[in-house]
């Protein structure tokens, strides 16, 4: 279908108007839900500095406004969050707008990279998988996408690294670059990209199930439909009804899972980044719960909805691209 | 001298295997059949006779290895299709033999444009260019009169009505002027109007190529409109066959004039004196509208009037017929009568009592008294309760004795000719009439003064439909019962209806005793709706009684 200008900047428009309360309510809940939490951050402060009088605590609660009813806080805190204001970082000591920004580029490479793999890869099998069904390739294809479904992440991880780092010594263990290395150009990217294979393996992997299962079952459904067997009765070949009438059909309720998975292959992140010491938003988040670094944490989690709605968005928009009878409205 | 032509298809003794474990072993035992030039040849036979399998081993398209053909010939223009490699299978199909569906709806790619999908077939099969083929799409398009055909080219299914969809189809398989044209039961989801225009069009277009037409269906209607020749199956074997005349007015064997037998005639009953028996329900100024989907910006919403302005009286003891085509609102009707869908405005009063206006425990207890028959025997009983169970429900729930309630069920099984025995077996264990009758046991389970029945025997094959429908005439005379019948079908409604109301675009356009209605149409759109009826001008033989 064509996409008129004016109507998908209506849809846009809405979906914006639309996301805004999500991403309110999602911050509120967020911000009581760790004020529930034993501790704040003059507690992970004073942990650090190995005890204070109860008088200098108090002036450090006074001074981050801790010492406020919990409204007041959540008010002054939404109100600057509205002008995009993050607040700042106890404990690195730098705005947050400024600790998120350097170390979303390493997550968004990572959950780029390990989507699109997952996806393709997972498209490209399961349509092998469906057109062979119950045959040994099939069944090779399954259990081996089960088999990497089932496995924990943290153990996928440790696994590559046992084998591709401390075996073969082919990878690096972990972080983004090589440290003092001081490389430019090509010399740069391809050095951030052999830091990135192990952790987008481990990542997209245990998503590829998903696709495959999903993919399969879709293919084998829209095989079965009418339309496929009207292309045949034309004369048309097997290859050809894949390609021109099965395909698009089949991928989408996959695109649908696409946008669902985008949230939780983020959480996913959160693991594997810890793992190999990538500086990226999953691996910040862990470090900003273990030290009650409340503002830092808020940070993320709202660039996490934001990114959410956003690809959302832009999974509808695909979606309506593929889908005909689909009009955004 | 002339050689005569070899016939366009010619089958003998064709015989088709079912996979073990299926009801029978052969789909198609011994077939024997001859489709000349310019002929069409109707293939007749109720669900599960192998009519369709015929189709798809002719086509070379049978899902092997669990169906296959395993003796006999398929010859098409005097050559031997079996052995054939699937290479040239393929350039036959589209070119030469070619096919139209039954679903027009899920027969067509959603995804692609009509003109697509008709340059498709050039496509595959020759070597015209992108301007020839776009020419001769769009010719074809004017063939099967469309209107505008070029804007209908670049149309996605989904933007075209069924009826339009169907001449598609026609156009995509006759592109290519094949020999042999299959229709596989090309009108059977069509209203009645648009059917005749599509049995017409098939009719007009084979005389014009001198195609022969394998045509297959269930309806004996179509069969008198279409056919040269027929071909009776039963079970995979073949009955009879012959002449339309001969056979649709001389059967000889006792499956065919049983099948004959059960299409009911186009004579409604006698008109009844004017009843005095008191209104059960009675609707006034029913009114329901659908909000289309629309945007929160966008801001315009347009709304789809399902019902408007409806207002029917139904007297105890007597049966109601409301007609129509689709998107006429009729089943909007039946929904709102039963309170299954909330109605915008209007009363619907039964036994004097407004059931638009009860209260949530009021209308508990009035549902007792109204109960419904949906369409779908199958996907209206639960597949994981037990007949017994289903049946016993509706007393249990308003308060019955449980035990007693299963008792009661049992006997409603006999009432409705089902063995008691049966009560403990699941829906999926019977056949599509028997778990209909299934449903008519449920609905009277609460001993309802209405029964609001929504198309009931739509989805059964000829023979069952009759029985189906003895049944519930059989009931409503002996338990004084008012039946609200919903259908599409003309015959069904002669048979069983008083008195028909017929809607259009949700507003009643007539309305009186059926046969009157019949005999006398005064509105246009019945006038059009009794025209199209197929084979209206045939009367079925009258078989009943000497039917073995």
């Amino acid at each position: 279908m064509t996409l008129h200008m004016p109507p998908i900047l209506t849809y846009a428009l809405r979906r914006l108007i639309q996301a805004i309360p999500v991403v309110i309510l999602i911050m509120i809940g967020t911000f009581l839900l760790l004020k529930l939490a034993p501790g704040d951050t003059v507690d992970a402060l004073v942990g650090d500095m190995g005890g204070a009088d109860a008088a200098f605590i108090a002036r450090l609660r006074a001074e981050y406004g801790l010492d406020q009813p919990i409204w007041v806080q959540l008010w002054r805190y939404m109100v600057k969050l509205a002008s995009f204001d993050f607040g700042w970082s106890f404990v690195y000591e730098q705005p947050v707008a400024t600790v998120l920004m350097d170390r979303l580029g390493t997550t968004l490479m990572l959950m780029a990279a390990s989507l699109s793999i997952a996806f393709t890869a997972g498209i490209v099998l399961g349509a092998i998988a469906a057109r062979r069904a119950y045959s040994a390739t099939d069944n090779l294809i399954s259990i081996l996408g089960l088999v990497f479904y089932a496995t924990p992440s943290f153990f996928l991880s440790l696994m590559l690294m046992l084998v591709f780092s401390v075996k073969l010594g082919w990878l690096p263990v972990g972080g983004i670059k090589t440290i003092a290395a001081f490389y430019t150009g090509w010399d740069h990217v391809w050095d951030v990209v052999r830091h990135l294979i192990m952790p987008t393996t481990a990542l997209s992997l245990i998503y590829l199930a998903f696709y495959l299962r999903l993919m399969r079952a879709s293919v084998m459904e829209v095989a079965d439909l009418d339309y496929v067997r009207t292309a045949r009765a034309k004369g048309a070949r097997e290859g050809r009804l894949m390609t021109h009438h099965i395909m698009r059909n089949a991928l989408l309720p996959v695109v649908t899972l696409l946008g669902l998975q985008f949230s939780t292959v983020l959480g996913g992140s959160i693991v594997v980044e810890t793992i190999f010491t990538l500086p990226g938003l999953g691996q910040l988040a862990y470090q900003s719960v273990v030290q009650r670094d409340m503002n830092t944490l808020m940070g993320i989690i709202f660039l996490c909805a934001i990114i959410v709605v956003v690809v959302n968005f832009l999974t509808d928009l695909l979606y309506a691209r593929l889908d005909s009878r689909i009009e955004l409205a | 001298m002339t050689k005569t032509p070899p016939p366009v298809l010619d089958l003998c003794k064709l015989e088709i295997s079912l996979p073990k474990g299926a009801d029978r072993a052969f789909a198609l035992e011994g077939l024997d059949l001859t489709i000349n030039a310019g002929e069409i040849v109707c293939l007749v036979g109720e669900s599960g006779s192998g009519k369709s399998l015929c189709a798809g081993a002719i086509m070379g398209l049978l899902p092997e290895p669990h169906v296959r053909v395993t003796g006999g010939a398929i010859r098409f223009m005097g050559e031997e299709l079996r052995g054939k490699s699937d290479a040239e299978m393929r350039k036959l199909r589209g070119a030469d033999i070619s096919m139209i569906f039954q679903e027009p709806m899920t027969a067509l790619n959603p995804q692609k444009t009509v003109g697509w999908q008709i340059d498709e077939v050039l496509r595959l099969h020759t070597k015209m260019t992108k301007a020839e083929r776009k020419a001769r799409a769009l010719e074809m398009l004017e063939r099967v009169h469309i209107p505008e055909p070029a804007s209908a080219y670049n149309a996605y299914p989904h933007q075209i009505s069924g009826g339009q969809r169907q001449r598609v189809m026609i156009a995509m398989s006759l592109v290519l002027s094949p020999k042999l044209i299959i229709a596989d039961e090309p009108t059977t989801a069509l209203d009645v109007t648009t059917q005749l225009q599509i049995l017409k069009l098939i009719r007009e277009l084979q005389e014009e190529e001198g195609a022969g037409v394998l045509f297959i269906t269930h309806d004996f209607g179509v069969v008198a409109e279409i056919a040269d020749k027929v071909a009776v199956l039963c079970r995979g074997e073949l009955v009879e066959s012959g002449t339309t005349d001969a056979v649709l007015n001389h059967p000889q064997h006792p499956y065919t004039r049983a099948l004959i037998g059960a299409v009911p005639a186009l004579t409604p009953p006698p008109v009844k004196a004017a009843s005095d028996a008191p209104v059960v329900l009675k609707g006034t100024g029913l009114k329901k509208t659908f909000a289309a989907r629309g945007g929160l910006l966008s801001g315009k919403r347009k709304a789809v009037t399902a019902v408007k302005d409806l207002t029917f009286e139904l007297r105890q003891g007597e049966t109601l017929g409301v007609v129509g085509e689709s998107g006429s609102g009729k089943t909007t009707v039946s929904r709102i009568v039963t309170r299954l869908l909330e109605c915008d405005q209007g009363s619907v009063e039964l036994d004097g009592t407004d059931l638009l206006a009860a209260t949530p425990k009021e209308l508990r207890a009035l549902r007792q008294h109204i109960q419904m028959v949906f369409q779908d025997p199958m996907a209206s009983l639960n597949p994981r309760k037990r007949v017994v169970d289903l049946i016993a429900q509706g007393p249990i729930v308003h308060g019955a004795d449980p035990k007693k309630a299963r008792e009661d069920a049992k006997k409603l099984l006999e009432l409705v000719e089902l063995s008691p025995a049966a009560a403990n077996r699941f829906p999926h264990e019977f056949s599509g009439g028997q778990r209909q009758r299934i449903g008519i046991a449920r609905a009277l389970a609460m001993e309802p003064k209405v029964i609001v029945a929504d198309e009931p025997v739509s989805a059964l094959d000829v023979s069952v439909q009759a029985q189906v429908l003895k049944l519930l005439a059989e009931l409503r005379d002996r338990l004084n019962l008012s039946l609200l019948f919903v259908t599409h079908d003309l015959r069904v409604a002669a048979q069983l209806c008083d008195r028909i109301i017929v809607m259009q675009k949700g507003e009643i356009v007539e309305h009186g005793p059926t046969a009157e209605v019949f005999a006398n149409p005064q509105h246009p759109y019945t006038q059009n709706l009794l025209s199209s009826i197929p084979g209206r001008d045939w009367t079925p033989p009258s078989l009943h009684a000497n039917v073995a």
